[in-house]
């Protein structure tokens, strides 16, 4: 310990004299983030803005990017919220309570990370697609899921399945159950202990959560594209109409309408950014 | 009340956990088990010859051959520059620092659809990148090379998110001895440093993998999509969907589902690993 504390001191002094290791390892690293990140992103913007801020504010307000827009909004609208559920339901499972099969629970809630999000869209196509196996009872029906809204709200639902839930299993865990046991055993009631014990302690995991989730949602492409149909002002949500704008080469329209979700993802990471530091600041 | 005792390990206090466990599961098994077996058992129509025949076909093959060995090569490069990513994060301070930070998850947050037109328009011939590079006689969009690109692009988060926490609680002393003993910089990086951040960096270049190997959203647009040369798996499933070929594509997919449950698994075991190795240095 000596030894390590005579020769510690000359040797930070020697190195921060000329710290140019530090230099050049922060230089690289920067510049390897302002390359694969910062360029592509300030692409997006340059590209939309090039014919123009008339164009740019037409291309958004034309009915076809409106309706895209709004379909966006509907499907995040119900597949937010329904995981949001999910993901306090499991977590409340899987923190508090100790059971049989929990490890094999906690790994298939990760399952639809591992999956391609075109075999996410695939799946709903072999179940409701007109081969699929509900496909006969639902045309005799005249029910359509799948290239129709349904289908886009399901394969939503399952690419941001996890977010909410594998934030706040980890959290809830480190919370330990206590708080929540001293509470019904004072007298308090399931959904009392819930909203006022264990709520406040997770608020800015949840919020967390719901954020990926909705950039996810919004921006969902693969499993979208999958079961859409691509049926103009009805089934193409904002990636989507994105893609066709592009491959109609009308890039100028397709960016404007991609910097609208650029600008949805610095919006969340900024969000994301304000969140960690609350929670860090409150953890201490 | 008896099912849920037979499941319990242990009697709580607690409220709730019958319906919070049951909810969970029964949305799990609607979303995703269910849907995720459909598919599996659609392949059983098929003989084992014919399936064959669809997974090994010479178009099938050699979009594997690109879609993994660019998701390993992307992987790899995420593995090292992520590594420096995170440590420049954690050891230096440099103006600008949380806004770098936050900037790293662009990729999870910045709809994949958006992130493929503008690698694509960055990255084209006449693109601020692609043209100096063309220049120099190396193309990257419409070419295998711009499926690494791409691949590289949404997979750089992982590795820096996985590495930095464990940077962040390592002990220095460890670091400091070998230094004092006469250990250089690089020394006391190979033999103190990395062997402790190894777990997480194994999950990190998994999670990158895994991911890679799935995408389709960022990478059809810069790929060119031409078969043999650069087709992603992914992008086969799609174009068989789209011939009414259910079978073939499920065929495919299924492959796909397989090597992603294999790595789904080695991820759970090396997130174990680094959990175990945390605990044990924590204890130390």
């Amino acid at each position: 310990m000596t030894t390590a504390a005579l020769h510690l001191p000359s040797r930070i002094t020697r190195r921060k004299a000329i710290p140019w290791a530090p230099i050049a390892l922060t230089t690289l690293a920067l510049a390897y983030l302002a390359l694969l990140l910062l360029v592509p992103l300030a692409a997006v913007f340059v590209e939309a803005l090039r014919k123009g801020a008339a164009y740019y504010f037409r291309a958004i307000a034309e009915p076809d990017a409106w309706s895209a827009i709004k379909l966006t909004l509907l499907a995040a609208g119900i597949a937010v919220p329904l995981n949001l559920i999910f993901g306090v339901a499991a977590a409340w499972a899987i923190a508090k309570f100790d059971f049989r099969g929990k490890t094999l629970l906690i790994s298939l809630i990760d399952l639809p990370f591992s999956v391609s999000p075109v075999i996410a869209g695939l799946i709903y196509i072999l179940l409701f697609g007109l081969q699929g196996w509900f496909g006969t009872w639902l045309s005799d029906h005249d029910i359509r899921i799948v290239f129709a809204v349904p289908g886009i709200v399901l394969a939503t639902m399952f690419v941001t399945f996890p977010f909410v839930a594998r934030e706040l299993i980890p959290l809830m865990q480190a919370q330990g159950r206590e708080e929540e046991e001293a509470a019904v055993v004072l007298g308090a009631k399931g959904w009392q202990t819930f909203w006022r014990v264990t709520l406040p302690n997770v608020k800015w995991g949840v919020l967390y959560g719901v954020i990926l989730c909705n950039a996810r949602a919004m921006g969902e492409f693969g499993a979208v594209s999958v079961v859409s149909g691509h049926i103009r002002g009805e089934t193409n949500t904002l990636p989507l109409h994105v893609e066709i704008l592009y491959n109609e080469y009308n890039f100028a329209a397709a960016f404007a309408c991609a910097s609208l979700l650029a600008f949805l993802a610095l919006v969340t990471l900024v969000i994301k950014a304000v969140v960690e530091h609350r929670y860090l600041k409150e953890r201490k | 009340m008896t099912t849920s005792q037979l499941i319990l390990k242990r009697h709580s206090v607690l409220p709730g956990f019958s319906l919070a466990l049951g909810y969970s599961l029964l949305y799990l098994a609607l979303l995703v088990l269910i849907p995720l077996s459909a598919t599996f058992l659609k392949t059983f129509t098929l003989t084992w010859p014919e399936f064959w025949t669809e997974v090994s076909s010479p178009r099938v093959v050699a979009s594997y051959k690109l879609t993994f060995g660019a998701s390993l090569l992307a992987a790899l490069i995420n593995a090292v520059f992520g590594t420096l990513v995170a440590w420049v994060l954690v050891r230096y301070r440099f103006p600008g620092q949380r806004v770098i930070d936050a900037i790293v998850d662009l990729p999870f947050a910045l709809p994949t659809a958006v992130a493929g037109i503008a690698l694509t328009a960055v990255y084209a011939e006449n693109g601020w990148l692609g043209a100096p590079l063309a220049a120099l006689g190396i193309k990257v969009a419409f070419t295998p090379l711009g499926v690494l690109v791409a691949l590289i692009f949404i997979g750089l988060p992982f590795v820096v998110r996985t590495v930095q926490p464990v940077l962040e609680d390592m002990e220095r002393e460890l670091e400091e001895a070998a230094h004092s003993l006469g250990a250089s910089s690089v020394q006391a990086f190979a033999r103190v440093i990395l062997p402790t951040i190894m777990p997480a960096l194994l999950t990190g270049f998994t999670l990158a993998f895994a991911r890679a190997a799935g995408e389709y959203g960022s990478v059809i647009f810069i790929a060119g999509n031409i078969p043999m040369v650069s087709e992603i798996t992914p992008l086969i499933i799609i174009t068989k969907l789209e011939q009414f070929d259910y079978a073939g594509a499920t065929a495919v997919a299924v492959v796909m589902l397989v090597v992603s449950f294999v790595l789904l698994f080695m991820i759970n075991a090396l997130q174990g690993w680094t959990r175990r190795r945390h605990a044990q240095e924590r204890a130390v």
